[in-house]
């Protein structure tokens, strides 16, 4: 990593002097909620005014950049007696400009499970190599929890960090491409009290969290509590709209549709991201459905965010973000559903008097 | 037609209005771009929107409209007796549709109020499946073109027929939009199924349920929804029965 300090003024030269250049999106002020708080999106920007960098945190994360919602896989051509398939990775480059360290975390999060597994995706692979990632780091909201999930930092996964230290940003410079193309602005290697600069503003940001949810052990957790009320108490809330996993910025699961096209002469694959909470998520051919009940499709989000990954891979793939907790309509949180689960075994009287029989 | 050693058969089908706009119909000549061959799949022996021939023969009938007079009963009990398949084809015909704000009056006073002075012979709206078997149903107000396209491909394919059984907010929040209850308004979105691309919400108007309810919709906690941000239970009212479509639902008070 390569360290350097940009004025504010010149960060500005360099973010339209990219953008110009590139197909980029940053965060977009589109509406106003109906409680006055504004709500952002990543969209599509063509200079550094179009850019909200005083943004708080997106509605949408910015994973459909990597993961589109609805993806062609292949193409199939039918002659008389044979077909051919035509497969396309190739990707244009974009510029992803803002993204907070929860987001990138995420970013690295589907970087193990689409890369680094045993069959990684070239489709995810075209268009992670292909986007130029400047990272920005931000006061937390009140219900950010990155903290607890040790994401409000991250190391790895960008181009370029940019720390908010006063009339200047320190910036952490982590790929070639972006030390060569930041040559042509005047930048400064860091001085000693920028690095305190840089320090006090991590102190800040680590200081200003709210939220808290304690995650530790929290694998275990489930697995005792696979068959608590606290699932059926949050499922009742739970619409099976599939909004928590639309926003989640690690939410990766899949179903793939074969169709023909109009003519006869061809289909296509489509991949589209779904979510464990849509009613027929477990439906397999014969039509039964594995998870009929609300409660148990909501349970099997949180053991893959939270369990699964963890039991695998040694890290729960929730960020902390909290985008499903303000998204969700019929408010089910990771915040309130955790602590629940905590609450259940921790005020339990069960060890107190003796164990029940085994049915 | 003859594709990659299989014979296909094109589709004989019919196309029929009872009480409605036919904009349904119309839909099915909408889409340019795949026109031509979407009517290659097609062999087709009535409908009066785009042809002045008129034949008996099909295998296929697409009923649009709801079902308001004995002689529509009629009419369609004929064309049941005749199709391989019926399908009940948009909103009209699988809820009733806009048509049902009908019931919710005396019929005498409606008929004086639009026909004074005319006797019209009329009767309570009803959906096509109140009347004669349905076996498949394409909803929507219209129906949605493309949607149609790939289930007449699948008929034509004998492959599955599947509609989404999820609602519409999986394609609003694909598309980005910031959801209408955020904005103060009651959507239908969480209840609504799917299919129709988020058009309404897209344009920031809340959705009215014209697809009528997703699989194992949850009311209670919809109804909760609306009481703990004190929307309008009117307005609820009005959404909720516009289509017809929540009939079953109904007899939920928020």
């Amino acid at each position: 990593m390569i360290y350097k300090i940009i004025s504010k003024a010149e960060f500005k030269k360099f973010i339209d002097a990219l953008v110009r250049d590139n197909t980029s999106f940053g965060p977009r002020r589109v509406d106003t909620d109906c409680r006055g708080e504004k709500v952002y999106q990543f969209l599509q920007v063509a200079s550094f005014n179009d850019i909200a960098f005083d943004y708080t945190a997106t509605a949408s994360s910015a994973k459909h950049f990597f993961l589109p919602f609805c993806e062609e896989l292949s193409r199939f051509v039918f002659h008389d007696q044979d077909w051919d398939q035509h497969i396309t990775y190739e990707t244009n480059p974009i510029v992803l400009i803002g993204l907070r360290a929860c987001d990138i975390s995420a970013i690295n999060i589907l970087d193990d499970v689409l890369l680094n597994g045993n069959f990684p995706s070239p489709y995810y692979l075209g268009k992670r190599k292909n986007t130029f990632v400047i990272g920005m780091d931000h006061l937390p909201l009140p219900d950010c929890f990155c903290k607890s999930m040790n994401h409000h930092t991250v190391q790895t996964g960008f181009n370029i960090f940019c720390s908010d230290i006063g009339e200047e940003y320190y910036l952490a410079v982590n790929s070639s491409k972006a030390f060569n193309f930041l040559k042509e602005f005047n930048t400064r290697d860091p001085l000693d009290e920028d690095n305190c600069r840089l320090v006090a503003r991590r102190k800040l940001i680590s200081n200003s969290f709210l939220s808290e949810v304690d995650v530790t052990g929290l694998p275990s957790i489930l697995d005792i509590e696979f068959d608590s009320p606290v699932w059926e108490k949050w499922g009742n809330k739970c619409l099976n709209c599939g909004t928590c996993a639309m926003v989640c910025p690690t939410c990766y699961c899949y179903a793939v549709e074969e169709s023909f096209e109009t003519n006869l002469k061809g289909a296509t694959r489509q991949k589209r991201l779904y979510s464990c909470n849509l009613v027929n998520f477990a439906e397999v051919a014969g039509g039964h459905n594995f998870r009929p009940k609300n409660g148990d499709r909501l349970k099997y989000r949180y053991y893959h965010q939270h369990r699964g990954f963890a039991e695998n891979d040694n890290q729960q793939i929730c960020v902390g973000c909290n985008r499903c907790g303000r998204a969700c309509l019929t408010k089910i949180n990771p915040k309130d559903v955790i602590n629940d689960l905590r609450m259940e075994k921790e005020s339990c009287m069960i060890c107190a008097s003796p164990s029940p029989d085994r049915t | 037609m003859k594709k990659q050693g299989f014979t296909f058969e094109k589709l004989k089908i019919a196309s029929f209005d009872f009480t409605c706009c036919e904009g349904c119909q119309l839909q099915l000549t909408n889409k340019e771009s795949t026109l031509t061959d979407f009517f290659e799949l097609l062999d087709i022996r009535t409908f009066r929107e785009i042809s002045s021939e008129k034949y008996d023969d099909y295998d296929i009938a697409l009923i649009e409209g709801s079902i308001s007079r004995q002689d529509e009963v009629e009419r369609l009990t004929t064309i049941r007796s005749q199709a391989k398949t019926l399908i009940a084809f948009g909103t009209c015909a699988c809820f009733g549709g806009v048509n049902s704000l009908k019931n919710k009056f005396p019929l005498k006073e409606v008929v004086a109020e639009v026909y004074p002075d005319m006797p019209v012979e009329t009767l309570l709206v009803r959906k096509v499946s109140d009347v004669v078997k349905v076996d498949l149903s394409i909803h929507g107000c219209p129906v949605n073109k493309e949607e149609v396209e790939r289930i007449l491909v699948n008929l034509v394919t004998g492959s599955q027929v599947s509609l989404p059984k999820y609602p519409v907010c999986v394609e609003c929040k694909e598309l980005l939009n910031t959801c209408l209850f955020e904005l103060g308004e009651i959507c239908l979105g969480p209840i609504t199924r799917a299919g129709c691309n988020a058009v309404c919400t897209t344009g920031k108007t809340p959705c009215l349920g014209c697809r009528g309810p997703s699989e194992e919709i949850n009311m209670p906690a919809f109804l909760e929804l609306i009481k703990e941000r004190k929307l309008s239970q009117n307005d609820f009212q009005e959404k909720i029965t516009f289509y017809n479509a929540f009939e079953a639902f109904t007899s939920y008070e928020a």
